[in-house]
């Protein structure tokens, strides 16, 4: 029977079905950050268990450390007390178990799933898990990679398996060229509101087509990124040539280990006939950049367009939009393009590569920060993507400008650290998430592209790229 | 959870939050996700829509500006042990502090038309039923529970939720998932029973795919 690319890593991967009819997976990866572990360590320990498989599992704090570090930044030297105490209690269980870690002082911190791909600890055909939704992301790699729950990051760590049950098979087919200015978020954007922030739910969503294998791996990263928004807790593309280069490039694999892989990886292919529960076809050439407008992935519009009247959207829509206009503070008629915004963050583990910023530092060159922004922030995903650009000087161009260059981490994309919006700013964001509060208390998202969040710094407003 | 009869019975007072999309941001805010414990989440729960001010992690409930207007702080939805809500609750992040803040406040139940996946999975590692029902009987249900006085009961083994007694309608629920909250089970104790079956895959692993352990 043909199989898709996900029945193919499901199937690599099934130990065995239990009595429940559900399967036990072997876990390849495990990534581990301080917010959804320390719970997992203690429970292990209470067991009297150890880690089944030591190094399967890499470490870093990212969600609760400062941004603003400077050199010779240890954790102690973390003001807010209680997220000093999180990224301590990851520092302690790493040594107390021997997991590896890249800890606050490594240039190889960073967002944990920024750091994976780019230290070559994520592969093609790997299961990967990690206490974070945006998982999906490894999934880039023809990964099969999913976000779990703290109580299921114990059970890897002392099993290497997982419980999980079968998704059903999706596949999105992008073709076309996009428009100037449209990037990857824009596609993925209009995909989440096309089907929704339950489009996705219980499918694995394969993404494929002529645009897809035209792009680079960072921005089909950001694109399985959002699967999540989309419902999925697993996105897939299958890997290529454009995977290879880049695995060659950033693992540690020799040339041989490297050669006798690829002889696997070339086999992680959807089968021709093989069949899909469910089939979207998206031409890329018929989107403009994308703005979120609510609290909600799935609230967005054309960056030029009308945010939806009441007056014509549908009974059960109507109540969630009313809510989303009056917590982000708008008024009748008015369009993304008539919103004045306070706050602009460049960065998350969707946005935070170094096409991202060099896409922004583009725009940027040469102009200034609008005088009506407070404050716009470039957070690079990890110290090798700050590193890298610091070496072509996108940071000059940045600094010249009036934003503010700062050291990696999750940084504004959710309220545990200094970088939060105040009650009621509003903010052009790269990162992933609209919710109520997710920026800070009372804040105002709009989630875009690195390219017209940089625009929206420089004018203050939301605007045409072209 | 009692035994009436023979049957397992969850029941008591249902709080009604009429919203879709409901998400992990919502039911814990990021704030909260500090802490290093597994229990004490009671107070953040809705923290954004429950209060009116800022709330901190360790800060308790009696010392916050309580919203009047939310239904959790309204007698008898104060003791609320089943949550009605809409479509895709729990859609968002990973973490478990969601389910953990909805367990610690009592709540045992959550009925909606649809859940966000991982929300779903990590409800039964806590004890927390979601129960999956149809739109119309959502609506239905959202009508039957606009008096304040009205309350619910599920029964675990039939599977069905009863009000007053009568039956109103019957859900599904994967047998496994159910008693993992009746029996309150650990799923590492029962996967380590095929610890040989692990060591066995992993060692063919090893032998087909060693890329995968070069950094071992
Ligand atoms: S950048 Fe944002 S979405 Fe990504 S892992 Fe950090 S907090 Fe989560």
């Amino acid at each position: 029977m043909p199989k898709t690319l996900y029945d193919k890593l499901w199937e690599e991967h099934h130990i065995t079905t239990l009595d429940s009819s559900e399967s036990l997976l072997y876990i390849d990866r495990q990534y581990l950050h301080e917010v959804t572990s320390p719970q997992a360590f203690e429970g292990l320990s209470k067991k009297g268990l150890s880690p089944w498989r030591l190094n399967a599992n890499i470490a870093t704090p990212d969600h609760n450390v400062p941004t603003e570090r400077g050199e010779s930044f240890k954790t102690e030297n973390i003001k807010d007390e209680i997220s000093k105490i999180q990224v301590t209690e990851l520092d302690k269980n790493c040594n107390k178990f021997g997991i590896k870690q890249f800890d606050i002082t490594s240039i190889n911190q960073g967002i944990v799933h920024v750091i994976g791909p780019e230290l070559g600890y994520t592969l093609p055909g790997m299961t990967i898990v990690c206490g974070d939704s945006h998982t999906s992301t490894h999934g880039a790699f023809g990964c099969l990679a999913m976000g779990i729950g703290t109580s299921e990051v114990e059970h890897v760590l002392a099993t290497q398996t997982l419980k999980v049950s079968k998704l059903k098979n999706m596949r999105v087919k992008f073709s076309g060229e996009p428009q100037e200015g449209v990037t990857s978020k824009d596609i993925v954007l209009f995909l989440i509101r096309t089907i929704g922030t339950a489009g996705g739910n219980g499918h694995a969503i394969e993404f494929a087509g002529s645009y897809i294998e035209s792009i680079s791996m960072e921005a089909r990263m950001t694109i399985c990124n959002m699967s999540i928004e989309a419902g999925a807790k697993v996105g897939l593309i299958a890997p290529d040539a454009t995977t290879f280069n880049y695995v060659k490039d950033h693992s540690q694999l020799s040339e041989e280990e490297f050669e006798d892989a690829m002889s696997h990886w070339t086999s992680l292919v959807s089968d021709n006939d093989a069949s899909f529960d469910k089939e979207i076809a998206i031409d890329v050439s018929l989107i403009k950049p994308q703005v979120t407008w609510g609290t909600s992935p799935e609230m967005v519009v054309d960056f030029d367009q009308e945010i939806p009247n009441l007056d014509f959207v549908d009974g059960e829509n109507k109540r969630n939009f009313e809510l989303a206009k009056k917590y982000m503070g708008i008024e009748e008629n008015q369009k993304v393009t008539d919103l004045k915004f306070d706050r602009v963050f460049i960065g998350s583990c969707t946005n935070s590569r170094i096409e991202d910023l060099r896409d922004a530092a583009k725009v940027v060159d040469g102009k200034k920060v609008s005088e009506d922004i407070i404050e716009a922030i470039v957070v690079p995903g990890s110290g090798l993507v700050k590193e890298q650009a610091e070496s072509e000087g996108l940071h000059i161009i940045f600094e010249e400008a009036g934003f503010m260059w700062r050291d990696p981490g999750c940084s504004m994309c959710l309220g545990m650290n200094p970088d939060q919006l105040k009650p009621y700013e509003r903010c052009a964001s790269t990162s992933n998430r609209n919710f109520e509060g997710r920026q800070g208390n009372l804040g105002r998202t709009h989630l875009m592209s690195p390219l017209m969040a940089a625009l929206t710094a420089v004018n203050g407003r939301v605007v045409d790229p072209s | 959870m009692k035994i009436e009869g023979n049957e397992l019975i969850i029941g008591g007072v249902v709080a009604s939050i009429d919203r879709d999309n409901i998400d992990t941001d919502q039911i814990i805010p990021t704030e909260y996700l500090k802490s290093i414990k597994k229990f004490g989440f009671e107070d953040y729960l809705f923290d954004g829509w429950r209060y009116l001010d800022e709330g901190k992690l360790g800060v308790s409930k009696n010392d916050r500006e309580q919203n009047p207007d939310f239904i959790l702080n309204q007698a008898p939805y104060d003791k609320a042990t089943i949550l009605l809500t809409r479509d895709n609750f729990g859609c968002g992040s990973s973490r478990e502090h969601a389910v953990w803040a909805l367990r610690d406040f009592g709540i045992k139940i959550v009925i909606a038309s649809s859940f966000g996946d991982i929300f779903y999975n990590n409800c039964f590692k806590n004890g927390v039923l979601p129960i999956k029902l149809d739109k119309n009987k959502i609506e239905d249900l959202f009508q039957k529970m606009s008096d304040s006085s009205a309350d619910l009961s599920v029964s675990l083994d039939s599977k069905k939720i009863f009000q007053n007694e009568n039956e109103l309608y019957s859900f599904d629920v994967e047998d496994n998932l159910l008693e993992r909250i009746i029996y309150g089970l650990d799923d590492v104790d029962m996967t380590l029973k095929h610890k040989d079956k692990i060591l066995a895959f992993e060692q063919t692993r090893m032998k087909n795919t060693p890329w995968i352990f070069s950094n071992d």
